[in-house]
């Protein structure tokens, strides 16, 4: 603990914004779809270091909870994702991200 | 036994479901012996109500139950809910007794229509809406029953919608009613915004104890009561619908546009005389002049008229008309006591005429009638009753009725009771002249074979041309015990409430917990009202005799009489009628204009603006992923960068 509150909570604040980059970057750079999942997941988590800092720091538990919020809409996201990314793939193997705007109403 | 009251329009309810689900399967007779058992259900569950009321002290008469919240809006609260009180039930009962008579008369007056169980259906439909409107415990439940009731009569004016007439008389009725129902309707929004309730039981405490409504308010409330109030009960100038309803069959002429529905609006009236009580005298003043006017000009076109239902449907809104006057005399025991007395001896006449009519083979021309009174001696007795009876002729119990309402207009005005005198006689003229033109004198039509009394067409003999080659023959048990029934009704019902002590007046006692101290009690001495009696017995009298003077004796050409004004009703129908087909066409054809460009061009307007504007935000969405990101995140650094300089970096 003793350790953990030396290193303070701009630190931590600034590993999250950090990590959203690159999620934000990685998101918009990259075509292949599993890459886009982990950037996704990757700005999923930096926002939820975000709120565990923020939570600590105001003595907060709200900020744990929304955390706890946050991790099972990831998973319902990640399950229906997955299931669509893994059949456009069984038609077309070499798929990039952009051919599935045919799938737009 | 009060809670037994949802059950009174549920019965109804359930044969209209059962009739729309299996009617046509049932076919001829059944669907027609469900429709009477559920009403007859119905009647005896009012029967139930009203012995376990009257085992009641008079305080505890008023009770209420609400089924469930109907219309639950912010401070707008509606509860489907009924009130059961002397006067509700006292409606209930004749309503559903005299509905059950004639439901039975319909099935043999019905025989052999195509569409026999459509007719039940829309019977019980009627049946259902009434009683809705009369046991609602508050005004918006009235009013559904108020808009049912107007529906189903429009069904059953143009039940045999083939014949153009019906159709469009049927339509008469229907945008007649509608001017009636804006006024209603205004009167419900009035009291909303005063009281904040349409609940009876908040409105009459509000008024009563509170003192709720200004003068202004109540007077513009009862005003437009009353507009309501005159287009269902056929009052001028709005009776116009009733004359032309007589195009539907003739159970639905005597339960709907006789006995029951367009009694709601006298209903109505007493049913709301806390109101009527805080309004300036000017608005009662109204209604009784209104109502005189209309008793007075209903009977000089009832006197001349020679379709023997028309002359019924003028003197139903001539009876009104005196209805109305006890209602604006504040005698509103005896508006009621003559609703009742006069929704059997109607009802009995105008089954009585159907009788007549389906006897002679759908004519209903008088002048082709004439001495039937051997042929069908049973509808003759019963008509001979009911004639008695509307005449004022005592002890029937329209002499009872009469007398009060001709009380209330001597109360009110000197010149008022002559006039309205004048209008009793000439009831009693009009209505001998039918009963003399159609069951006595001599022959006018010509009996036919004897082999061919079935209702098929014969060709006339030579020798009895222009004549109607007819078999009249007597209706079946079906149609004459309902007129039986009816006629011992029509005879007895006086002694609801005799004049003759306090203790007799039954009705005058069982109403009051819902008058509130507003009836008018009339300040004449005993020996005022026996003269008073007297000379209405002596008018009833002139009236049936100066009637066989002219008919019978035929001392008088009837031509003298039977002026073509007063055929065409003063002409005040056609005059009605030309002024809407030509100069206020012009008028509605403004309206109708202003209504499809400036109204539905908002409207239309609205929806093409949002449909363009869909149209062109089409073109953003790209169903490319990473384009939404981008807008995304661009996003999310605008929010960023809103918030980084409201920190004043």
């Amino acid at each position: 603990m003793t350790f953990a509150m030396a290193i303070g909570t701009e630190y931590y604040l600034a590993l999250s914004a950090l990590l959203f980059t690159i999620g934000a970057g990685g998101l918009l750079v990259r075509r292949n779809p599993l890459i886009m999942f982990m950037c996704i997941e990757l700005m999923l988590n930096a926002a939820n270091l975000a709120f565990v800092s923020f939570g600590k720091e105001m003595n907060d538990l709200g900020g744990q909870i929304s955390v706890l919020f946050v991790l099972v809409v990831a998973a319902a996201e990640v399950v229906i994702g997955l299931a669509i990314v893994v059949a456009v793939m069984r038609r077309r193997p070499k798929a990039s991200i952009d051919e599935v705007s045919v799938l737009r109403g | 036994m009060n809670n037994l009251v949802w059950l009174i329009p549920t019965f109804p309810l359930l044969g209209f479901t059962l009739l729309l689900l299996f009617g046509r399967r049932l076919g001829e007779p059944n669907a027609g012996w469900l429709a009477t058992t559920m009403v007859t259900g119905s009647f005896l569950s009012t029967l139930c109500v009203f012995l376990g009321m009257a085992g009641k002290t008079s305080e505890e008469r008023v009770y209420e139950i609400t089924l469930f919240e109907w219309i639950p809006s912010g401070e707008l609260s509606v509860g489907l809910g009924f009130l059961a009180d002397p006067l509700s039930i006292t409606m209930a009962l004749f309503i559903t007794g005299v509905s059950a008579l004639i439901h039975m008369y319909a099935i043999g007056y019905m025989h052999g229509d195509p569409n026999f169980s459509k007719f039940f259906i829309y019977l019980n439909l009627f049946v259902f809406s009434m009683l809705m409107l009369v046991l609602g415990d508050n005004l918006l439940i009235t009013f559904l029953g108020w808009e049912g009731v107007g529906a189903c009569s429009y069904f059953l004016i143009s039940f045999w919608h083939e014949d153009p007439a019906n159709a469009s008389a049927g339509k008469k009725a229907f945008v007649t009613n509608r001017v009636g129902d804006w006024g209603f309707m205004v009167a419900m929004f009035l009291l909303f915004f005063n009281i904040g309730s349409l609940k009876y039981s908040d409105i009459f405490s509000s008024v009563i104890q509170l003192d709720a409504l200004t003068q202004t308010t109540a007077t513009a409330i009862v005003i437009m009561l009353f507009i309501g109030a005159a287009g269902k009960s056929a009052q001028f100038p709005l009776y116009l619908w009733l004359p032309d309803a007589m195009a539907g069959p003739t159970p639905v002429s005597a339960l709907i546009h006789a006995a029951t529905m367009v009694t709601s609006g006298v209903y109505l009236l007493t049913r709301m005389n806390p109101v009527l009580a805080e309004a300036a005298g000017w608005s009662s003043d109204l209604i009784w002049i209104i109502g005189l006017f209309t008793a007075l000009f209903a009977a000089t076109a009832a006197v001349a008229q020679n379709d023997i239902k028309k002359v019924l449907a003028y003197s139903t809104v001539s009876q009104l008309g005196f209805m109305f006057v006890a209602v604006g005399s504040g005698l509103y025991v005896a508006a009621i006591f003559h609703m009742i007395t006069h929704a059997f001896f109607k009802a009995l006449l105008f089954l009585g005429a159907g009788s007549v009519i389906h006897g002679m083979h759908e004519e209903q021309d008088m002048r082709k009638y004439g001495a039937l009174k051997k042929v069908m001696p049973i509808t003759a007795g019963t008509f001979i009753i009911g004639w008695l009876a509307i005449a004022g002729i005592p002890p029937f119990s329209g002499f009872w009725s009469k007398d009060e309402v001709l009380l209330a207009a001597w109360n009110e005005n000197k010149i008022a009771w002559v006039l309205l005198l004048i209008a009793a006689i000439m009831t009693a003229f009009y209505m001998s002249r039918l009963v003399f033109m159609t069951f006595f004198g001599d022959k006018r039509w010509a009996e036919g074979e004897e082999e061919n009394h079935e209702e098929d067409e014969i060709t006339p003999p030579p020798e009895n041309e222009g004549k109607n080659i007819l078999n009249p023959h007597e209706s079946p048990a079906l149609m004459w015990f309902p007129l039986v029934a009816l006629a011992g009704l029509a005879a007895t019902a006086g002694i609801l409430n005799l004049p003759f002590s306090h203790n007799t007046k039954y009705l005058e006692k069982w109403l009051e917990p819902v008058l509130f101290g507003n009836e008018v009690h009339v300040l004449a001495s005993t020996s005022t009202k026996w003269l008073l009696a007297v000379i209405a017995i002596v008018g009833a009298t002139i009236g049936v005799l100066g009637a066989s003077y002219v008919y019978l004796k035929k001392r008088v050409n009837p031509a003298q009489i039977e002026l073509p004004i007063l055929q065409d009703a003063w002409k005040f129908d056609r005059s009605v009628s030309n002024f809407m087909g030509g100069p206020g066409r012009k008028i509605f054809e403004v309206v109708t204009w202003f209504d499809k460009t400036v109204i539905d061009g908002a409207v239309n307007g609205v929806g093409k603006l949002t449909q363009n504007l869909g149209t062109r935000l089409r073109a953003t969405q790209t169903g490319l992923i990473r384009t939404y990101a981008l807008g995304m995140v661009l996003g999310a650094i605008a929010i960023l960068a809103y918030f980084v300089s409201r920190m004043g970096f």
